[in-house]
C-alpha cells in the first residue's frame, strides 16, 4: 500500500529525517526556552517601575533581541557560519542548525515571555513584597508560576515557528524532513517524497500544538 | 505601637510635584483598630502603604515596635515586614495556589519547615472559617472567602500589626459586615493592631476605636470613634457623618413633610447612657408643646453608641426654648435645624 502510494520513499532515510526534526526542534526549543525565559526576566524587571528597572539594561537587551528578531533565517543562519563553525566544528548536519535555530527562536519567546509576565497582576507582587519575599522568590514562586499558562502556550507557538525553521535550515544541509523533501523530492522531481515530509511536518505541529495546549489548560486555574 | 512623624510622600513628575502625603503625624495605640478614612485622593492609600514601604517615604519616621521603619536597610525590611501583614482590596491572591499553599505562602518566606508549616495552615484556615475549602482555587471561591483567605495569609507569620487597604470596598454589604466581625474577632483573641483605611463611614463606625479622617494628604480630625461621630468638628467630617446619622434623610423628608411656620425643627444627639433616657415624653408632659418624631436612629460603634432624633416641635416660642433647657440640662446635644 504504502509503496504504492509513495514509490520513491525510502522508510530508513525517512526515519532519519523525522528523527533529526526532532533532535533539531527539541535541542534548540531547549535552548529557546533558557535563553527566552532570561532575555525575557530581564525586558520585564528592567522596564519602568520594576524590580531592577534600569533604562540602560533595558534599552540593550531591547536592542538586541529587536535586531535578532529583524534578521530573515535563512540569511541568519548564513550569517552564523563563522559562529557555527567555531561552536559546532562544523556547518553541516542538525548540530550545526541548532545555534542559528536558538538565537533566531530565543529573541522572539523572549518578547513572548515578556508579554506573559506583564499580564502578573502587579497586586500579587506587590503582596508578596508586603510579605518580605526577596527579589528571587518573586522572579520563580510568583512572576514565573504565575504566568506558567502563557509561558506555555507562548513555548508552543515558538516551537511551531522552530519547526518551519528547521525545514528552511534543511534546504541549506542541515538534515530533517526540509532537507530529505528538497534533496530527494524537488531535486529528483520526486514529489511523493515531497507530499510526504509536508504530511509529517503537519502532523508533528498538530502534535506539538496538541501537547502545549494540554499542559497549558492543565496549569491554568484561573 | 505605631508613632509616625513629620511623613510625607510627594510624587514628582517632570510637570509638578504631588503631595500625597503632607507632614502627618499620627500615635496608634497597641491592640487598638485604628480606621482612616477619606474620599478618593485624600491620600490615605499611599499612607497604608507607606507603612510597610510598599511606597518610599519622602521625608519622616515611622516607628512600629521601636524601629524606624524608614531608616531600615533593605534586608532588615523584608524582616521587618514579615512582622507586618497586610490585606487589599482585591484579594491579590496567587491563583496559581490553592488556599492551603496560598495561606503557606509567607511561611515559605519566612522559612518556616513544611512540617510546622501545615499545622499553622491548618489552624489559620479553622481561625478565617475555610475549612473544608483548603484545596479549593482562588477562582473557586466568591469575594468574601477570598479575604478570608487573604486575612489567613496575613496572620500566618503572627504580624502585631495588620494593614488593610480598602479591604471591604469591594465586597456586598452583607460580606463586609461578616469580615468586619472577623477582624474585631481577630483584634481581640489576638491582641493584634489593625490600620483601616476606608471610605465607607459605616466601616468605621462598626468596628474602629479611633478614627483619622484624612484629606489633602493631612490628618483633619481624630478621636474616638464615639466622640467624633457625636462631635464632628470638620466639614468633611460632618459629611461622612451624615452618611450614616440621619441627616440625609432628614434633608429629604423635610422639603416635603414640613412646612414653613409649623414649628422648630431640632436635632438631638444622644451617646453612651443617655440614649436610654425618655426625653421625649418627659418633655411632651412638662412644657406646653407637641412633639412630632420626623427622624431617628442608633448607632453602635466599638466605644459605644450614639443616638440621633430629628423632633418637631410645636409651641410658642418661649415653652419650645424652656424645652430646648430642659433637654439640654439633660446632658443631650440639641441643635435647631434650618429648614431645607
Amino acid at each position: 500500500m504504502f509503496e504504492k502510494w509513495f514509490p520513491n520513499v525510502d522508510i530508513a532515510d525517512l526515519n532519519t529525517a523525522i528523527y533529526e526534526t526532532f533532535y533539531m526542534t527539541i535541542l534548540s526549543l531547549i535552548g529557546t526556552f533558557i535563553i527566552g525565559i532570561i532575555l525575557g526576566l530581564l525586558l520585564y524587571l528592567t522596564s519602568r517601575g520594576k524590580l531592577w528597572e534600569n533604562k540602560f539594561v533595558y534599552g540593550i537587551v531591547a536592542a538586541v533581541v529587536n535586531i535578532f528578531r529583524a534578521i530573515p533565517f535563512i540569511i541568519l543562519i548564513l550569517l552564523l557560519f563563522p559562529f557555527t563553525d567555531f561552536i559546532v566544528g562544523t556547518i553541516r548536519g542538525p548540530e550545526a542548525a541548532l545555534p542559528a535555530l536558538i538565537i533566531g527562536s530565543a529573541p522572539f519567546y523572549a518578547r513572548l515571555v515578556e508579554i506573559a509576565l506583564k499580564e502578573v497582576d502587579n497586586g500579587v507582587v506587590e503582596a508578596a513584597k508586603a510579605m518580605g519575599a526577596k527579589n528571587s522568590t518573586i522572579m520563580f514562586k510568583v512572576l514565573l508560576k504565575e504566568s506558567m499558562p502563557a509561558l506555555v502556550s507562548g513555548l508552543t507557538v515558538t516551537a511551531i515557528a522552530l519547526i518551519g525553521s528547521t525545514a528552511v535550515a534543511g534546504v541549506i544541509g542541515a538534515g530533517g524532513l526540509g532537507d530529505f523533501a528538497y534533496f530527494y523530492g524537488f531535486q529528483r522531481r520526486q514529489f511523493d517524497v515531497v507530499f510526504i515530509c509536508t504530511l509529517l511536518i503537519v502532523i508533528v505541529v498538530f502534535v506539538f500544538q496538541f501537547i502545549g495546549d494540554l499542559i497549558s489548560n492543565k496549569l491554568d486555574k484561573r | 505601637m505605631i508613632t509616625i512623624k513629620n511623613l510625607s510622600k510627594i510624587y514628582r513628575t517632570k510637570k509638578q510635584n504631588i503631595t500625597a502625603v503632607d507632614e502627618l503625624n499620627l500615635t496608634i495605640e497597641s491592640g487598638e483598630i485604628f480606621g482612616v478614612i477619606g474620599y478618593s485622593g485624600a491620600g490615605k492609600s499611599t499612607f497604608v502603604r507607606l507603612l510597610n514601604r510598599l511606597e518610599e517615604p519622602t521625608a519622616g519616621e515611622i516607628i512600629i515596635n521601636g524601629k524606624d521603619i524608614v531608616k531600615q536597610r533593605k534586608n532588615e525590611l523584608r524582616l521587618a515586614r514579615q512582622e507586618i501583614g497586610m490585606i487589599f482590596q482585591h484579594f491579590n491572591l496567587l491563583w496559581s495556589r490553592t488556599v492551603h499553599q496560598n495561606i503557606a505562602f509567607p511561611l515559605e518566606i519566612a522559612g518556616v519547615p513544611k512540617k510546622e508549616r501545615k499545622a499553622k495552615v491548618d489552624r489559620l484556615i479553622e481561625l478565617v472559617g475555610l475549612q473544608g475549602r483548603e484545596n479549593a482555587y482562588p477562582s473557586q471561591l466568591s469575594g468574601g472567602q477570598k479575604q478570608r483567605v487573604g486575612i489567613a495569609r496575613a496572620l500566618a507569620n503572627d504580624p502585631k500589626v495588620l494593614l488593610c487597604d480598602e479591604a471591604t470596598s469591594a465586597l456586598d454589604p452583607e460580606t463586609t459586615d461578616s469580615i468586619l466581625d472577623l477582624l474585631v474577632d481577630i483584634n481581640k483573641r489576638l491582641g493584634l493592631t489593625i490600620v483601616l483605611i476606608t471610605h465607607e463611614m459605616n466601616v468605621i463606625r462598626k468596628i474602629c476605636h479611633r478614627v483619622a479622617v484624612m484629606d489633602t494628604g493631612k490628618v483633619v480630625e481624630q478621636g474616638n470613634a464615639t466622640h467624633v461621630f457625636q462631635n464632628p468638628q470638620q466639614d468633611i467630617t460632618k459629611r461622612f457623618v451624615r452618611q450614616l446619622d440621619g441627616s440625609e434623610q432628614y434633608a429629604s423628608l423635610s422639603a416635603t413633610v414640613v412646612k414653613e411656620g409649623t414649628g422648630t425643627i431640632v436635632k438631638l444627639s444622644f451617646s453612651g447612657e443617655n440614649v436610654n433616657q425618655t426625653i421625649v415624653s418627659q418633655t411632651a408632659k412638662q412644657f406646653d408643646v407637641d412633639i412630632n418624631i420626623l427622624q431617628g436612629n442608633v448607632l453602635q460603634t466599638q466605644t459605644g453608641a450614639v443616638g440621633n432624633l430629628f423632633l418637631q416641635l410645636v409651641g410658642s416660642e418661649s415653652e419650645v426654648e424652656k424645652a430646648l433647657d430642659f433637654i439640654r440640662g439633660a446632658n443631650v446635644k440639641a441643635e435647631v435645624q434650618e429648614l431645607v
